[in-house]
């Protein structure tokens, strides 16, 4: 058996440094599980021949992002099909999860008619509670009212809010409104006090999960995937022993280990978009019509307590 | 885009010697010169304004058009005016009025920076 892959033998297109490019951001399903800060990853088809307790965690949830409902364009002709996609992909999970968290760009272009039809195809889903963040596509002509109208009830300034489960700390943070020229995501000076004051009261074994859209760690500045001012808000997390980050915005999957934060952001659900620096522009890209269901898709998050343990399992809508 | 070069250091060069032989004359004069001024495309491309950088004299209209897949909002810095969210191939205009120099960013992808510079 050859060591290597010398060329394309398959002749489909794919040689081996760009198969492996493609699987290093498309999500193979792998399964992430955080221990002590340290991530150990298995592979899905194991798992599902010897489940861990880790797969059937405490508290289950779901990811879904980037939906983009409106776009049109050749990266993807039907954005509704491949959410409902994400739906029965949910739908269809060993462990209904307890919720969703939809981290942004919900619509392409801001429509009524685009929240409407997101909301009507995510009725289909058994989580029945979904918490949101807005994505910039979401506030995009009227600084975010139309956004807080539908989604803000209960959260404070353009959209930030906490809850707890089970024992959980959910901060949803929002970095998408009042862009500055030249800078990257921002969370602003009242958002940061809020974060301040909100954990504050916790004991540093709560665990935290945080969500937003814009990545709170700096992906790739040139392509504005990063955010100006998180490193001040990520600083209140210090003292804390078990804290998770997840992010949308570039439709890809990433991982990150810090110190105590483990980052991690989701796939779309619409379209794919290039690893940063291999394109000219972070805008979509297109695949062949057959492979575009395997890079998209969803995380499914699960949470041990008492072993501060958090596996978040990225799977494909293929 | 070299035309409009031309055309414009052709309406500079009657200006000074207008201006030259005038020594402070009436402003009006000016103005009914600049309406003469070429109005300028600016083209979205790869999440990127081009040109980056352009000079027109005051009354010129600048018309910004979008080839990208995803929408841009072009946005002055000093917020003297926003375009709504321009999808593909949507179109804006905008008509500078007062000489100055004009930054303007896309305010959804800030990082998108480029300025128009008003003679």
């Amino acid at each position: 058996m050859p060591r290597f892959i010398r060329d394309n033998q398959d002749k489909d297109g794919i040689d081996r440094r760009g198969f492996l490019r493609c699987m290093a951001w498309a999500g193979t399903g792998a399964l992430w599980v955080m221990e002590g800060g340290i991530l150990k990853s298995f592979s899905l088809s194991a798992l599902a021949k010897n489940p861990t307790a880790a797969a059937q965690g405490q508290l289950s949830f779901v990811q879904i992002s980037d939906s983009h409902m409106g776009f049109n364009k050749a990266a993807n002709p039907d954005v509704v099909a491949t959410l409902q996609a994400a739906v029965a992909k949910i739908n269809a999970l060993p462990q209904t999860p307890a919720f969703m968290l939809h981290t942004g760009d919900i619509t392409h272009l801001s429509k009524p008619s685009e929240f409407d039809t997101v909301d009507q195809v995510l009725k289909d889903a058994k989580p029945k509670t979904i918490f949101y963040v807005p994505g910039e596509h979401d506030v995009l002509e009227d600084d975010g009212k139309q956004y807080l109208e539908r989604y803000g009830k209960g959260t404070k300034g353009n959209g930030w809010y906490s809850f707890d489960q089970k024992g959980v700390h959910f901060i949803g943070l929002v970095n998408v409104v009042d862009l500055k020229a030249g800078g990257l995501g921002t969370l602003g000076e009242d958002q940061i006090k809020w974060l301040e004051d909100d954990v504050r009261h916790l004991k540093p074994s709560t665990p935290i999960i945080v969500f937003a859209h814009i990545p709170l760690w700096s992906v790739y500045p040139d392509w504005g995937w990063g955010t100006d001012d998180s490193a001040r808000a990520l600083g209140y997390f210090k003292r804390f022993g078990s804290v998770t980050v997840l992010n949308g915005h570039i439709h890809q999957v990433m991982q990150k280990v810090e110190g105590n934060i483990t980052f991690h952001t989701a796939q779309s659900t619409a379209f794919p978009q290039p690893a940063p620096g291999t394109a000219p522009s972070p805008g979509p890209m297109t695949v062949p019509a057959e492979r575009l269901r395997s890079v998209l898709g969803i995380a499914d998050v699960n949470f041990i307590r008492g072993r501060h343990t958090l596996a978040v399992t990225d799977s494909t809508l293929a | 885009m070299k035309k409009h070069q031309w055309s414009l250091r052709l309406v500079g060069m009657t200006l000074s010697a207008f201006l030259l032989a005038a020594g402070s004359g009436p402003l009006s004069a000016v103005h009914s010169e600049d309406k003469a001024a070429p109005n300028t495309a600016v083209k979205i491309d790869n999440f990127s304004f081009a040109p980056g950088s352009i000079t027109i004299a005051a009354g010129a209209t600048v018309t910004w058009t979008n080839n990208d897949d995803v929408p841009h909002v072009v946005s002055s810095d000093d917020k003297s005016f926003r375009s709504k969210a321009l999808d593909t191939d949507d179109r804006f205009s905008y008509t500078f009025t007062k000489p100055g120099t004009y930054t303007y960013y896309c305010a959804i992808h800030p990082k998108m920076t480029a300025k128009v510079v008003v003679q």
